[in-house]
């Protein structure tokens, strides 16, 4: 809604992924300490704010899919409106999925401060391997099977 | 195209093996909006005086799973499924929860419409403005937890290898257990697992025609609203009521189990011969300590957060996932087996869940069953093992069994109307009085006895055109319309209703139309039940109802409540026949419930004046 004006979850930067009923894996951008995504673009179009998120030059980006190839948990897609790589950019700072989670009164989300980690990395991960650890959790013995 | 919808149909007829895009005129769609409503009127163009001759699980019935102006915006978007019922030879609006809905929307679909039946087993792929159909041999007969891993799989896979733009996310997928693949005439259409469209049997319908599933998987945003502005502040508005209902989202529907018999007296025990028990191990947080794994569970852009999801993690049935359980499947799946213990109970809504049987309609034949059992007129030799109450493997057996149609199963596999004439004739016996449906639609698990429950009352099932739907139930012929004929017909949730008046105003926001609350107490929802009304009535081919006879209460609803507070009270016969009457009147029909000539004509159904005099007489 913030980047599109539109209900449209496909181009939400945060994604959740379902492979069974009940596993969700919200999906999105770690901040890894060492910006795989960067080094793969061979058109310097993916960069780094003050912010520490990752921001995509749309103009410049050839919709290669490198990035997404470079990510461990292959993050970035392909925008299903212009085509071009699309990775949370942390709203400048202000991230509007907090504000809203808050609005709405669940508060599941919230911001943190914190420095640059070797740590952020474990964070991006494939959502089905997310969602396989995540079933076990749920289900127990029977979660090693559904996914 | 008005706002709200994707703006076209995917038409496909599966004998043909034929795909299409259909659009309704504005009008139609102003008129009839969505889901129940459009259901009906799509059936009304396409069969019309025919419907007597249309064979629910034939081939010429026509299967759909219709979204709403409303789905996908207002909190607790649905799908619905409809067509000629196999049950009651009318039609049910029948919803499910499920992104399924908003996939489709996603995709540039507000429905699906499917006629034919396919050679073989089959599934309807729908992506961005594109529909497929796929084999589904390796589906058929695949449990629901199978079915869904396969694919979600199988179609991720595909689409990221047609079209790399990065990980596809999980599509959405509606699609029917072993039961529905054979045909139970009750069982459900599925969704996510545990959700399910169970009123109307529209999973046979499916299964009628070698369909195993429909899967849409959409990239593109959902339609453009008419004020975008007013539908943001409205949408939170409506948010702002729901998030506030902290008791409600706390428990859902899943501390019903205990109260519902114990406080008010209107909860199924041993096939409706109780309506009232006090054992305190069935209530809510026996099963909220043990078994919720998640409190708060909810579909996408829902914000009532009434599902809750369970596991055993234990003993012999570890391994059993359900959501809540509700508290539809606590008493059907519990009280009504004479199951009072939670892990039972959630045991057998997982495999009836699994199997693809309605949790209300299929275990309603179940209990059924064992009544049979308990007087002497089912015997162990029947049915190969002894089906007590309170026995989980002995309901085990049973719900496989009719899924299966192995044995006597073959017989309860046509419901518990269906089942009582043909055993009934077998023995020569009146099996009627411990069949408790309407029109051959199994009752919700609301008792009107004790005239204590929240929903139902005297003739609330009695007049209704979806009969023993408790969901959506004849009220007073004016609220009903702007109610639930309405949130089916939008399709959203019940759960998720905030006001009429908020409702209608979200409407209007999203679509531009000027309706009403009062446009459709007098109009619009007057027009879709009284062609639901209509077509009921028309029936055919295997059964056709009588009018006052049939609109009535199962026997059972008249015999004394047994025990608890209310002990020695009936449902009031007179009040039935004072109400309904009232009810016809309200609703233009005559005294039998036909509807009258004026009121076809003033509700633009005047094709159906020929049909409806034949049924006057």
């Amino acid at each position: 809604m913030k980047h599109d004006g539109r209900w449209w979850p496909e181009a939400s930067r945060v994604r959740v992924f379902m492979p069974f009923p009940g596993v969700e894996v919200p999906h999105l951008c770690a901040q890894c300490d060492d910006y795989p995504c960067i080094g793969s673009c061979p058109v310097d179009a993916i960069s780094v704010d003050e912010t520490t998120a990752v921001v995509v030059d749309r103009e410049a980006c050839i919709s290669c899919g490198k990035c997404i190839e470079a990510c461990p948990g292959s993050v970035p897609f392909l925008h299903p409106g212009d085509n071009k790589s699309t990775i949370c950019d942390l709203c400048g700072g202000d991230p509007e999925c907090v504000k809203v989670c808050h609005e709405a009164r669940y508060d599941a989300l919230r911001l943190v401060h914190e420095g640059m980690s070797a740590n952020r990395k474990h964070f991006s991960r494939q959502p089905l391997d997310v969602a396989r650890d995540l079933a076990v959790k749920l289900f127990g013995e029977r979660g090693e099977e559904v996914i | 195209m008005p706002r709200g919808y994707a703006g076209k149909y995917l038409d496909v007829d599966l004998t043909r093996e034929t795909l299409r895009d259909v659009t309704f005129p504005e009008e139609t769609l102003e008129a009839y909006f969505g889901g129940r409503g459009l259901a009906v009127k799509i059936l009304l163009d396409r069969i019309g005086g025919r419907w007597p001759e249309v064979d629910a699980l034939g081939p010429e019935n026509i299967f759909m799973a219709l979204t709403g102006p409303m789905t996908g915006f207002y909190p607790g978007g649905r799908i619905c499924c409809s067509g000629k019922s196999p049950l009651s030879n009318g039609t049910v609006g029948s919803t499910a929860s499920s992104e399924f809905a908003h996939e489709l929307k996603t995709a540039g679909y507000d429905g699906v419409i499917v006629t034919g039946k396919a050679s073989s087993p089959v599934y309807i792929l729908v992506t961005d403005d594109l529909g497929e159909i796929r084999d589904a041999g390796h589906l058929w007969g695949k449990m629901g937890s199978e079915t869904i891993k396969i694919i979600n799989r199988e179609v991720t896979e595909e689409l990221a290898g047609r079209k790399p733009v990065g990980l596809w996310k999980d599509p959405g997928s509606i699609y029917i257990g072993p039961a529905g693949e054979n045909i139970v005439f009750n069982s459900a259409v599925m969704s996510k697992l545990t959700h399910a469209a169970g009123y109307g049997g529209y999973g046979s319908v499916m299964g009628s025609k070698n369909l195993k599933a429909i899967v849409a998987k959409g990239r593109g945003p959902l339609p453009e609203v008419h004020d975008l502005e007013r539908m943001k502040e409205l949408w939170d508005e409506a948010h702002r009521m729901l998030i506030a209902r902290d008791s409600w989202r706390r428990t859902g529907t899943g501390y019903g189990g205990w109260s519902t018999a114990a406080t008010m007296s209107s909860s199924p025990v041993r096939n409706w011969q109780e309506e009232w028990h006090d054992e305190r191990s069935f209530a809510g947080p026996m099963f909220e300590t043990r078994y919720w794994v998640k409190k708060y569970w909810a579909d996408f852009n829902c914000t009532a957060n009434c599902m809750k999801l369970s596991c055993i993690k234990s003993g012999r049935w570890k391994g059993d996932i359900t959501d809540g359980p509700d508290y539809e499947q606590q008493a059907y799946a519990g009280n009504n087996f004479g199951i009072f213990d939670p892990g039972d109970c959630i045991h057998l809504s997982a495999l009836i869940d699994e199997l693809g049987h309605s949790a209300i309609g299929g275990a309603n034949t179940m209990a059924f069953a064992a009544e049979l059992y308990q007087r002497g007129l089912l015997t162990e030799e029947e049915l190969g093992f002894k089906l007590e109450w309170g026995d989980t493997e002995a309901f085990d057996r049973l719900a496989r069994m009719i899924a299966h149609r192995e044995g006597v199963g073959k017989i309860l596999a046509e419901g518990t109307l269906r089942a009582a004439k043909k055993l009934g004739e077998m023995k020569g016996v009146d099996l009627s009085p411990y069949a408790v449906h309407v029109k051959g639609i199994e009752i919700g698990a609301h008792g009107t006895r004790s005239d204590r429950d929240f929903l139902a009352h005297d003739m609330s099932y009695a007049a209704n055109v979806q009969g023993g739907d408790h969901t959506s139930q004849a009220v007073d012929g004016h609220r009903e319309h702007s109610g639930s004929v309405f949130s089916d017909s939008g399709v959203f949730c019940n759960f998720c209703r905030t006001s009429q008046e908020l409702a209608f105003e979200i409407a209007r926001a999203i679509t531009g139309f000027p309706i009403t609350i009062d446009s459709w107490r007098k109009v619009n929802g007057v027009r879709i039940v009284t062609l639901q009304r209509a077509f009921l009535m028309m029936g055919g081919p295997d059964m056709v109802w009588t009018p006052i006879e049939d609109d009535e209460n199962p026997p059972r609803f008249y015999e004394p409540l047994p025990n608890g507070p209310f002990k020695g009270r009936t449902t009031d016969r007179d009040l039935v026949v004072e109400r309904r009457a009232t009810y016809f009147e309200t609703m233009g029909w005559d005294e039998r419930g036909i509807p009258r000539k004026e009121t076809l004509e003033r509700l633009d159904l005047a094709e159906l004046e020929p049909s409806m005099e034949k049924l006057r007489k």
